[in-house]
C-alpha cells in the first residue's frame, strides 16, 4: 500500500531544453495518492513535456523526479511502468487488428511452454474490466470500437501492473457525453483505489467534476497550483492573462481591400460548418487550440482534406472541392505547419527548394533563375551563404525562412501561414513578422493560423477563434485582447450537438 | 411501384452482403466463383474429381512456400528470397548427398539425412540474414530480401555452373517425390503436417499472437513488452525453413539439384497470401485462407492449361490477379480499420 501522507509523484525543478526552446523551466509538481491533478495551459505551455518526462518518454535536462519515494534515474517507458506509471495518450497504443482480449493480455499472455492458456487469458482480461466495473464483449476487434471504448481498453491495459499513477492526456477530447460520464465514474473508482491521476484538459467545466488540484502552466513555467474546489472559470482565465507583450510584434497597417475569398458552411472532418470571408490588405487570424479545426479548414480549402459540404469562392469563382494545384494556380499560397514533412525537400539545397516554388512562374526575357532566387532570399532575410547548403543542415529558423521564400516564387493574392513560427528563435520570428507585415501592407490577403495566442492577437486585424470545429467568436481591432479572447478559447460548456 | 422498389433494394442488399463477405474473408470467394464458372464452361475436364485431386497434389509446393510467406507478411514484411532459398536448397542438398555418397555409398538413409539437414541449415542461415537486416538494421524488407535473393541465386549458379546436379540416390526421389504413405502422397502428407503445425503455432501460442501484434502495431507490441526483434528474426527463419522443405520436395520430384527452381514462386506465394486474405500491411490473415489462396492459383493455372493458354499469357494473368487482389486488399483494410 502506498503511504498516503507522502506524494506518489514528487518533481522538483524540472527543466527541459530543446534546441532553441526551453520547454520546461524549473517546474515543481506533486501528486498525492487518490488525487486528480489537472494540468492546464495553452498549447506549448509545457504540459506535454511534463507528462512525457513522468511517463518516461523523455529525460529532463535537469531536475529531480521521485515516484513512490524512489528517485527516477532511468527515463524509459518500461521503467516508468515498473514504477507504476502509465500514460493514456490521445493516440492509443493498441493493436487495431486484434481483439480486446488479445490486446489486454498482449505480451503477458498466460501460457504453458509457449502454448496459450485461453481460459486464463480470458479470466485475466475479465478481471481487469471487472476492476473498472465495466462489461464489454472481449472478442470485438479494437478497430471497430468507438474512441471511448478504445480508451477504456487502454485504461484497463494500464491496470495490468501495479498502477499507481495514471496520466490521461485530453481523455475527453473525442468522447461523447455518455462516454465522458463513464470515464468520470472510472476516475472516481481509480481514486478510491489510491491511484493518483494526472489529467490534462482544456475543458474548464470538467475541472469541478473531477479535479482536486489544478496546476496552471505557461511558457514552460508553473504559474500556480490551486485547489480545484471553489475555483471559478474567471479566476483560472485571470491567471493566464497579464503576460507582458514583447516588442517583436510589428504594427501592421490595414490598407483594406476587396473581399478575395468567401467560405460558406464548409464541412469536412473536424470542421462543422464554417463561414467567413477574407479581404485583401489585412491580416485575418485563426486562433484556437490544436484540434479546434482552424488548420483543417484551410487544408480543406487547399484540397488536402476532403470537402463534405459548403461552398468556397475564390475571387468570386466557385472553387469548392478543387484540387490543390488548381487552388495554387488561382493564387492561394499555403505554408504548411510541418516544414519537415510537408514544406521542404530536406535533402535538397535551400536554393533548389526556393526554385520549387517558382515552377509555373512566367519568366521575363533575360532574367536568370539564380538572380531571382537571390532576390527572394533577400526578401525573407535569408543570408546568401545559406542558399547552397542542404536544408537539412540549416537551423529551424533558416529552414522556416526558406519555406517563406517558396511563397515568393510566384505572384499570389492570398497567403495562408499555418503556424509560421513554430520552433523558431526570437530573432527570426521578428524577421518573419516583418515579411508578413510587408505582404499585408502591399495589398495581399494574409491569413495567420496560430496556436500561439499572443502572436495571433498581436498581428491580426480580425481574429476568428475556433473551438470544436466551429467559429466560437470573431473579434476585430480593439476588441482583440486576452480577456475577450480566452473565454472562447477553451471549451467552457459542451457544444450542443 | 412495389416491383420497382424490390428491384432497387435487392442489388443494395446483395452489395452489402458482398461487402461483409469481403471484410470477413477477402477477395478469394469472388475470384473462386469467377474461375469455376469460366473454366467449367471452357473445359469439360476441369470440374472432374480426378482433375481437382491433381490440382490439390500440385498445389502442395505453393502451399508450403505461401505458409512461410504468410508468416512474414503478418509481421508487415515481405520475403522475396523464397525462390532463392528453394534453388540453394536444391543445389546444396544434391551436392551434399553426392559427396557423402562418395564416402559412404552404402548408407542411403545417412546420405539423405545429411543432404536434407545440410540444406535446411543453409536455408536457416538465409532466413536469419533476412531477419537481421530487417529487424536489427532496419533495412526495408523489400530491399533486404531482394538483395539476398540475388546473392542466393548467384551462389546457386556459381556452385553448379548452371548445370543440374544429378547422381544422388534414387531412394530420395522415390520417397519424397513420388512416394506414398498410407496411400497418401508423401508430399501431401508433409503439407498437411506443415499446415497443422503452423496453425497451432499461429493460433495456439504466445509467439503466434506476437506475430500478429508486431504486424498490427509495432509500437504497441514493443510497449507491451514483446521482443519485436526476436519475433521478426523467427518469422524470416520460419519462412526460409518452409521454403527449404519445398526445395527438397521439388529436388526429389525432378531428381536433380537445379539452380533455376523456384524462379516465379516469390510472386506466386505473395499472390496466394493476398488472395487468401493476408493484408500486405500486416496483422491480418490466417492459415486457411492462404492454403485456399495457393490452391486457387494452381487451380487457375490448371484451368488455363486445359484452355491451352500459353505460359506467357499465364504470367500476364497472374500479375493482373495479384494487382487486383492488392487493390481489393486496400479497400478491405480501409473497411476493417477505418470503420469509425
Amino acid at each position: 500500500m502506498a503511504d498516503l501522507k507522502r506524494p506518489i509523484v514528487e518533481a522538483r525543478g524540472l527543466t527541459k531544453h530543446y534546441p532553441g526552446v526551453v520547454a520546461l523551466d524549473h517546474v515543481d509538481f506533486s501528486l498525492e495518492a487518490g488525487e486528480v491533478h489537472v494540468l492546464f495551459g495553452e498549447n506549448g505551455a509545457g504540459k506535454s513535456t511534463l507528462i512525457s518526462i513522468l511517463a518516461g518518454a523523455t529525460a529532463p535536462t535537469s531536475g529531480l523526479v521521485e515516484i513512490a519515494g524512489e528517485p527516477v534515474t532511468v527515463f524509459t517507458v518500461r521503467n516508468a511502468r515498473r514504477l507504476g506509471v502509465s500514460a493514456v495518450f490521445q493516440e492509443f497504443s493498441l493493436v487495431p487488428t486484434q481483439t480486446i482480449l488479445q490486446n489486454l493480455v498482449l505480451g503477458e499472455e498466460p501460457a504453458i511452454a509457449g502454448f496459450l492458456r485461453r481460459g486464463a487469458g480470458r479470466r485475466r482480461a475479465r478481471e481487469l474490466f471487472n476492476a473498472l466495473e465495466r462489461d464489454i464483449d472481449l472478442d470485438r476487434t479494437v478497430s471497430q470500437l468507438s474512441r471511448g471504448e478504445q480508451q477504456l481498453v487502454e485504461i484497463a491495459k494500464a491496470m495490468r501492473g501495479d498502477l499507481r499513477v495514471l496520466i490521461l492526456d485530453e481523455p475527453t477530447a473525442s468522447l461523447t457525453d455518455r462516454e465522458t460520464d463513464v470515464l468520470f465514474g472510472l476516475i472516481a473508482r481509480l481514486k478510491a483505489r489510491g491511484v493518483g491521476i494526472i489529467y490534462i484538459s482544456h475543458r474548464i467545466h470538467e475541472f469541478e467534476r473531477v479535479a482536486d488540484r489544478v496546476t496552471v502552466l505557461r511558457d514552460g513555467r508553473r504559474l500556480s497550483t490551486v485547489p480545484a474546489a471553489g475555483l471559478s472559470e474567471e479566476e483560472l482565465l485571470a491567471m493566464m492573462t497579464g503576460r507582458v507583450m514583447g516588442a517583436i510584434y510589428p504594427k501592421i497597417a490595414r490598407t483594406g481591400g476587396p473581399e478575395v475569398l468567401r467560405v460558406e458552411g464548409l464541412r469536412a472532418a473536424g470542421v462543422a460548418g464554417v463561414s467567413f470571408a477574407i479581404r485583401a490588405g489585412e491580416v485575418t487570424g485563426f486562433a484556437g487550440l490544436v484540434g479546434s479545426g482552424k488548420s483543417r479548414i484551410w487544408r480543406t480549402v487547399m484540397g488536402l482534406n476532403r470537402t463534405l459540404g459548403g461552398r468556397v469562392a475564390l475571387h468570386g469563382k466557385d472553387m469548392t472541392g478543387a484540387r490543390t494545384d488548381e487552388i495554387i494556380a488561382a493564387g492561394l499560397h499555403y505554408l504548411p505547419a510541418d516544414r519537415k514533412t510537408e514544406g521542404l525537400v530536406l535533402a535538397a539545397s535551400a536554393s533548389d527548394n526556393i526554385a520549387l516554388g517558382m515552377l509555373g512562374r512566367t519568366r521575363r526575357r533575360g532574367q536568370r533563375a539564380g538572380d531571382v532566387i537571390v532576390e527572394i532570399a533577400k526578401t525573407v532575410a535569408l543570408d546568401r551563404s545559406m542558399l547552397r547548403r542542404l536544408v537539412s543542415h540549416l537551423s529551424g529558423g533558416n529552414q522556416q525562412k526558406v519555406l517563406f521564400a517558396k511563397g515568393f516564387g510566384r505572384d499570389y493574392g492570398i497567403y495562408v501561414f499555418d503556424e509560421p513560427t513554430v520552433g523558431v528563435d526570437m530573432g527570426t520570428r521578428a524577421q518573419l513578422y516583418r515579411v508578413i507585415k510587408s505582404l499585408a501592407e502591399s495589398g495581399k490577403a494574409v491569413v495567420l493560423i496560430s496556436s500561439d495566442l499572443q502572436e495571433a492577437m498581436s498581428l491580426s486585424h480580425r481574429l476568428l477563434i475556433f473551438s470544436a470545429g466551429q467559429i466560437s467568436a470573431e473579434l476585430e481591432g480593439e476588441e482583440i485582447n486576452e480577456a475577450a479572447v480566452l473565454p472562447h478559447f477553451f471549451e467552457r460548456r459542451k457544444a450542443v450537438a | 411501384m412495389t416491383a420497382e422498389t424490390t428491384q432497387v433494394r435487392t442489388p443494395v442488399r446483395a452489395a452489402y452482403a458482398a461487402k461483409l463477405l469481403l471484410m470477413r474473408v477477402g477477395v478469394l470467394p469472388f475470384f473462386l466463383v469467377a474461375a469455376l464458372v469460366v473454366f467449367t464452361l471452357a473445359s469439360a475436364q476441369f470440374l472432374t474429381a480426378q482433375n481437382i485431386i491433381n490440382v490439390a497434389r500440385q498445389s502442395v509446393y505453393l502451399v508450403l512456400v505461401s505458409l512461410g510467406q504468410m508468416i512474414v507478411l503478418l509481421t508487415g514484411g515481405f520475403d522475396l528470397a523464397v525462390g532463392t532459398t528453394i534453388a540453394l536448397t536444391s543445389v546444396i542438398s544434391a551436392l551434399i548427398m553426392i559427396s557423402v555418397m562418395a564416402v559412404a555409398p552404402g548408407s542411403v538413409a545417412l546420405i539423405i539425412a545429411a543432404g536434407c539437414l545440410g540444406a535446411m541449415a543453409v536455408a536457416l542461415l538465409i532466413g536469419l540474414i533476412n531477419g537481421t537486416g530487417v529487424a536489427v538494421f532496419g533495412v526495408s524488407p523489400f530491399i533486404m530480401t531482394l538483395g539476398v535473393q540475388s546473392v542466393g541465386a548467384g551462389v546457386a549458379l556459381f556452385l553448379t555452373g548452371g548445370v543440374p546436379v544429378t547422381g544422388f540416390p534414387h531412394a530420395f526421389g522415390d520417397t519424397f517425390g513420388f512416394g506414398r504413405i498410407f496411400g497418401v502422397p508423401v508430399t501431401v502428407a508433409i503439407a498437411v503436417v506443415a499446415i497443422a503445425v503452423i496453425g497451432v503455432f499461429l493460433y495456439g501460442t504466445r509467439f503466434g499472437r506476437h506475430l500478429y501484434a508486431v504486424g498490427g502495431n509495432v509500437k504497441a507490441a514493443k510497449l507491451s513488452g514483446i521482443n519485436t526483434t526476436a519475433t521478426l528474426l523467427i518469422a524470416y527463419a520460419a519462412s526460409a525453413l518452409l521454403a527449404s522443405i519445398d526445395g527438397l520436395l521439388l529436388t526429389a520430384r525432378v531428381e536433380s539439384g537445379e539452380a533455376n527452381l523456384g524462379g516465379t514462386i516469390a510472386l506466386q506465394s505473395i499472390a496466394a497470401c493476398v488472395i487468401g486474405g493476408v493484408s500486405l500491411r500486416g496483422g491480418i490473415g490466417g492459415v486457411e485462407g492462404v492454403v485456399l489462396g495457393a490452391f486457387f492459383i494452381v487451380l487457375i493455372q490448371n484451368g488455363m492449361d486445359l484452355m491451352q493458354i500459353g505460359s506467357y499469357m499465364q504470367m500476364v494473368l497472374l500479375g493482373v490477379l495479384l494487382i487486383v487482389a492488392v487493390i481489393v486488399d486496400q479497400v478491405r483494410y480501409r473497411l476493417l480499420i477505418g470503420a469509425n
